[in-house]
């Protein structure tokens, strides 16, 4: 049982409990509200001390599916998501979403069971060397060796998780350390002389990019997750207006600046639009704005804007330079940056440059071909998606096609809106961060749209959305492949189908009834529009089956290892 | 280029396969480590040797120094050092080179530690190219058994080897 303490007036008063209420205890005092778990032997009395804990608990179906919903919970709200997972496979279940969410950058804290101090290391009955393994995929771990140690762990833990350049974190808790007992004491501060981010940007450097900014002709902004991160949205359009610089942002990014803003490109990098990668090829001045040249957004390295100058802004010294050469480094954080930067730099009007890029834009938009037979595209299923939602709704993908086609087609105006797996590019993601989105959220209209492979990876939890009524709406952009690999193959291997053809399908629709989630199958935009209609009056979670043309491929692409410059698939407004 | 890196770290259990994970990501490989704690007991210092691109041992550091059990990374390769490395070198000797053997240990004032009738245990201290060439002069007569601690290294002079390299305080 849990002993509660009243926050504000008890929170330095010592209390004596055990290890697991201890954590429980700290959780509440760092101000979680929610934890994504699976129980099991060696943390049945964290559990215990949940069951009647202010906390709510999410019963996953599979940890992974915990891991994930904690990562769409952090990166809907910016705060950090917590799971929990017993020892040996629970604790190696939750591997991908922690990985997930460090590729991403995304704050998470992730707890895990272990077998008790004295048998670690001794290959005992569901044991995982769980720090070793995720030690490089974690931004810091730690196996508790005391239970006096949990709250100033615990409080560490949120701490490193959620400041600097975010990123998971996991707490490994042997199961002595949650039956030992305890003298309870939160500790007011947290004291890690090893770990000092820097949020302040240089000013010199800082004048320099403003002056750099003054000089330059052809300037474009360059913007990544960091930006969303950290909250810089509001001043980087202050900043793109007050100096009309267009802006490009990666996967991301996306959010970031208002997809809908006149002086937004769209995406860059390997599906990125026209005008954006052009940009890119013929800027004389980079601004980088919390990304990291990442090579699906370079393409070849070394022809990644050949005739620019580069101001990285970034908080993590470690990725300035990285991959390609910077002129003017500022480590710092992105609004931090650009609050000083904004106040710097010069107003500058529109000119040849922005006519320019604005004219590619019109001659070079993203285009498709709609079959005569009525068959639905899938991009006319994103399109269908944004209308009905008036572009509002946080929006979770899984992994290729249908996520390049989401990225496209929906113009996600506001950060934290677009959940998508951008780094690690894990299939599966999807759904549960989703459900993680719509527990943090109760009030958003949330939808998960999956790929029918990347679906069927995390399909269980459709009974976690079914117990809780979470009303996560589900698109499945059903093209009977993994899309991805199907586009590939005929690109590049010779239309060599090679195991990416899905069929059998299941029936999509009696799986979700199965789990007591109603949907329905569509294959119009009739069809569909209504059940966008239907979804969103229906309160909690609802399924929708796209039946889309099979074999819509991803344009413009840049193919792997070309330059940006070395697009496939340009469709211009007059062929089209 | 061969590289020394100086660590401040924590001594907590796992900093070292964190801080080695790191190199190893990348696929290099650490040629030596040395590690023991510093005048504050809670704090080791790592010495560590990788030969390797400027550019990639310089990003690599980033990421040592962004460990949070790390204090502080500085490549001293540039620096003004004293570098030692102990090694001990059994190498096989009887009566007839023994005499032979003891002339280059004498030259090289190194020492005997261990003798018995068919090898002597040779402990020499000094740096890499002192150590290098006690090995080669030995190697005619049979070296049975090498074994080196890595290198240590201090940076001379008042200047404390505690701060963090330019390069990497500027990053
Ligand atoms: C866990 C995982 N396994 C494999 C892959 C490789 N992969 C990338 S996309 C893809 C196909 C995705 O198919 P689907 O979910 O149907 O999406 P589509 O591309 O058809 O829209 C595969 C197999 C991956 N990204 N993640
Ligand atoms: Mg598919």
């Amino acid at each position: 049982m849990a002993i509660r303490l009243n926050k504000d007036d008890e929170r330095r008063k010592i209390k004596r409990m055990t290890g697991a209420q201890a954590f429980v205890q700290a959780l509440i005092d760092t101000d979680v509200d929610t934890v994504f778990g699976y129980p099991g032997g060696a943390v049945l009395s964290i559990y215990d001390a949940l069951y009647d804990a202010p906390i709510r608990h999410i019963l996953v179906r599979h940890e992974q599916g915990a891991a994930h919903a904690a990562d769409g919970y952090a990166r809907a709200t910016g705060r950090p998501g917590v799971c929990l997972a017993t020892s040996g496979p629970g604790a190696t279940n939750l591997v991908t979403g922690i990985a997930t969410a460090y590729m991403d950058s995304i704050p998470m804290v992730a707890f895990t069971g272990n077998v008790a101090q004295g048998l670690l290391g001794t290959d005992a009955f569901q044991e995982a060397d769980i720090t070793g393994i995720t030690l490089p995929v974690t931004k810091h771990n730690y196996l508790v060796r005391s239970a006096k140690d949990l709250p100033k762990v615990i409080r560490e833990a949120f701490h490193i998780a959620s400041t600097g350049r975010p990123g998971p974190v996991l707490v490994d808790l042997p199961k002595d350390i949650s039956i030992a007992q305890v003298d309870y004491e939160y500790p007011e501060t947290v004291d890690l002389p090893g770990y000092k981010p820097t949020y302040k940007g240089h000013i010199r450097q800082i004048l320099e990019a403003a002056y750099a900014i003054s000089a330059a002709e052809k300037p474009l902004l360059y913007v990544g997750g960091g930006a969303v991160a950290s909250g810089a949205h509001e001043l980087l359009a202050q900043l793109a207006e007050k100096t009309n610089i267009p802006v490009t942002t990666t996967l991301m990014g996306l959010g970031a600046f208002p997809g809908t803003h006149r002086l937004f490109l769209g995406m860059l990098g390997m599906h990125g639009t026209v005008a954006a990668n052009w940009a890119v090829c013929e800027c004389d001045l980079l601004i980088a704005v919390g990304a990291r040249f990442d090579d699906r957004v370079t393409g070849k390295l070394d022809q990644f804007a050949p005739n620019a100058k580069v101001i990285h802004i970034d908080i993590d010294p470690a990725e300035i330079g990285k991959n390609v050469p910077v002129d003017i480094p500022i480590v710092g954080d992105v609004a931090a940056v650009l609050e000083v930067l904004l106040e710097k730099v010069s107003p500058k009007s529109a000119n040849a440059w922005l006519t320019q890029v604005e004219q590619w834009k019109q001659e070079y938009p993203l285009a498709y071909d709609k079959p005569e037979t009525g068959e639905l595209m899938p991009q006319e299923a994103i399109e269908t998606l944004y209308k009905k939602t008036a572009g509002k709704a946080v929006v979770a993908g899984d992994v290729w096609q249908h996520q390049m086609w989401i990225a496209q087609y929906y113009k996600f105006d506001n950060p934290r809106h677009h959940l998508s797996s951008g780094g690690l590019g894990t299939m599966g993601y999807g759904f549960p961060a989703a459900i993680g989105a719509a527990v943090a959220k109760p009030d958003a209209e949330v939808w998960a749209v999956c790929g029918d492979g990347s679906f069927q990876m995390n399909a269980q939890e459709l009974s976690t959305a079914a117990t809780y009524d979470i009303p996560v709406k589900i698109m499945i952009i059903n093209n009977s492949y993994l899309g991805m690999v199907r586009q590939w193959q005929e690109l590049f291997f010779r239309q060599r189908y090679s195991n990416s053809h899905l069929m059998p399908n299941p029936d999509f629709v009696k799986l979700a009834e199965a789990h007591g989630v109603p949907g329905v199958t569509v294959k119009n935009r009739a069809q569909l529009e209504e059940a966008v209609h239907t979804a969103q009056n229906t309160s909690g979670p609802y399924l929708i089956d796209v039946h889309v043309v099979p074999e819509a491929n991803v344009f413009p692409m840049v193919p792997a290892g070309g330059a940006l410059s070395d697009m496939v698939g340009i469709r211009g407004r007059l062929e089209s | 280029m061969k590289h020394t890196i100086s660590i401040q770290v924590y001594n907590h259990s796992g900093v070292l396969a964190r801080v080695a994970g790191l190199f190893s990501r990348r696929g290099y490989n650490i040629e030596s480590i040395a590690v023991g704690v510093t005048e504050d007991p809670d704090i080791s210092r790592m010495t560590i040797v990788v030969e390797g691109d400027e550019h990639i041992v310089e990003q690599i550091t980033k990421n040592v120094h962004k460990l949070i059990d790390v204090l502080k990374v500085s490549d001293i390769s540039q620096e003004d050092t004293v570098d030692r490395e102990l090694a001990l070198i059994k190498v096989a000797a009887d009566t007839s080179n023994r005499s032979d053997i003891l002339q280059i240990v004498d030259i090289f004032r190194a020492h005997i530690v261990d003798v018995s009738e068919k090898s002597v245990v040779v402990e020499i201290v000094g740096d890499e190219q002192k150590l290098e060439a006690i090995i080669q002069l030995l190697r005619p007569y049979g070296i049975k058994e090498l074994t080196r601690t890595g290198k240590i290294s201090m940076v001379r002079g008042s200047k404390p080897q505690s701060i963090p390299s330019r390069r990497i305080a500027s990053a």
